[in-house]
């Protein structure tokens, strides 16, 4: 069977309501009025600037201090890094895996999946589809975890507050971490997973392959 | 052009919307698997219902104390708004804001959309600016992050579990029901069967 996409028709699927719609003429969607586009506009240059905005922060995100901690014995910044080591020498191995994996793991993989998209999708040489549109499907549903460091300094921040043991306050790496995260998932919202089908490698068996328990095809 | 057709969100593939539903009742694209459309039953009422407990569960959540903290006798504690203020007053206005929007403003705004659209479509007819009602729910959707807060405030409790007694405070029960709520609720929504129930609904 061969796949035949709404764009090759010149048919637009509209981005909120997921009517069908012709995109000659004024282009606005029949049921809900809004704009008609084959693709997103300028997915791929607004997904570059955002994702190069969130690398220049990335840096900043991990070696500026999240948190200072005054206290009897003087000042202690802590940064991600460090509060990871913290949880990870108090024994809480779980904790400490979860936040390493939510904060330095997770963004760095986020920044570079999306590079790797990016790239394939300008080259025009995805070759396997499936798997792209996989990676970007989890790019989506891990972007928010990150968030998770700024609520950990939000909480305790709030909590511990000129005591007599010490009082804690949030430090720059805060702002820098918390932009990596917005302007990341605002990168992966800019991205058109459409384009990974449309720069794939067009192969004949791929053409060709069919599945008759599938078959829902126009 | 033909009515039957639809297109896949995410590759662009052209669909004839008849003799799709699996038997699991999720429509699965053929091409590249992201999820189509949800057939369940009764979808508008329990998405209404859980609509109704998610506002309210929000609303405790955000007037009663998340958690408190007990030092050599002296008893602090901190709601979402006290969180956000704090932050604000050591000159981080952004990230205070970053806090409320993902925390308080965007579920709320989830919310409130969804329950504008569902109620008069449960009864019957159409809601007023239903288009754009609808784009705002699409729009908060992604930055309502109730159950990293969760997470984040469960991991903020280890850490002062050394300093002090830590004494988990109303609301952090409320977010965690909040949390399973959404959940659910995200899991039996389909934004495609809201527009069907807006085109079957009298104008």
């Amino acid at each position: 069977m061969i796949w035949r996409t709404a764009a090759e028709q010149g048919i637009a699927h509209c981005e909120v309501c997921g009517r069908l719609g012709d995109t000659a003429g004024d282009a606005r969607c029949s049921r809900c009025g809004t704009r008609l586009h084959l693709r997103k506009p300028h997915s791929i240059e607004r997904a570059w600037a955002l994702l190069i905005a969130a690398y220049v922060l990335y840096l900043p995100a991990n070696l500026l201090p999240i948190m200072e901690t005054r206290s009897l014995f003087g000042v202690q910044r802590d940064t991600i890094m460090s509060g990871v080591a913290y949880l990870w020498l108090s024994g809480s191995w779980v904790l400490a895996l979860i936040v390493f994996i939510a904060s330095v793991v997770v963004p760095l993989l986020k920044l570079l999946t999306l590079s790797v998209l990016l790239v394939a999708v300008q080259r025009r040489r995805v070759g396997a589809p499936t798997q792209h549109a996989r990676l970007y499907r989890l790019l989506e549903l891990i972007g928010r975890w990150s968030m998770l460091d700024v609520y950990v300094v939000a909480v305790l921040v709030a909590l511990v507050q000129a005591q007599s043991l010490a009082s804690m306050a949030p430090g720059p790496g805060v702002l820098a971490f918390g932009a990596v995260v917005v302007l990341s998932m605002m990168a992966t919202m800019a991205f058109d997973p459409r384009l990974i089908w449309d720069a794939r490698i067009v192969d004949n068996n791929e053409e060709i392959q069919s599945d008759p328990k599938r078959s829902s095809l126009a | 052009m033909n009515q039957n057709l639809t297109a896949c969100y995410e590759c662009d593939l052209l669909l004839r919307e008849t003799c799709m539903a699996g038997a699991t009742g999720v429509v699965i694209c053929p091409r590249c698997g992201a999820e189509l459309h949800r057939v369940g039953r009764n979808t508008l009422e329990k998405c209404l219902a859980l609509t109704c407990a998610a506002l309210v569960l929000l609303l405790i959540a955000n007037l009663f104390p998340i958690v408190g903290l007990n030092i050599q006798g002296h008893q602090v504690e901190t709601t979402v708004f006290g969180a956000a203020r704090q932050l604000w007053r050591d000159d981080m206005p952004i990230v205070a804001t970053l806090l409320l929007l993902t925390t308080v403003l965007m579920p709320l705004i989830e919310l409130c959309a969804l329950g504008w659209l569902l109620l008069p479509l449960w009864r019957g007819y159409r809601p007023r600016w239903f288009a754009p009602v609808f784009r705002a729910l699409q729009l908060a959707h992604p930055w309502a992050m109730v159950e990293v807060f969760i997470l984040g405030v469960l991991v903020s409790l280890v850490k002062l579990s050394h300093l002090a007694d830590v004494l988990p405070g109303p609301a952090i029960w409320c977010f965690g029901a909040l949390m399973l709520v959404l959940s659910v609720l995200s899991s039996i929504l389909d934004h495609q069967a809201l527009w069907s129930a807006w085109e079957a609904a009298e104008a």
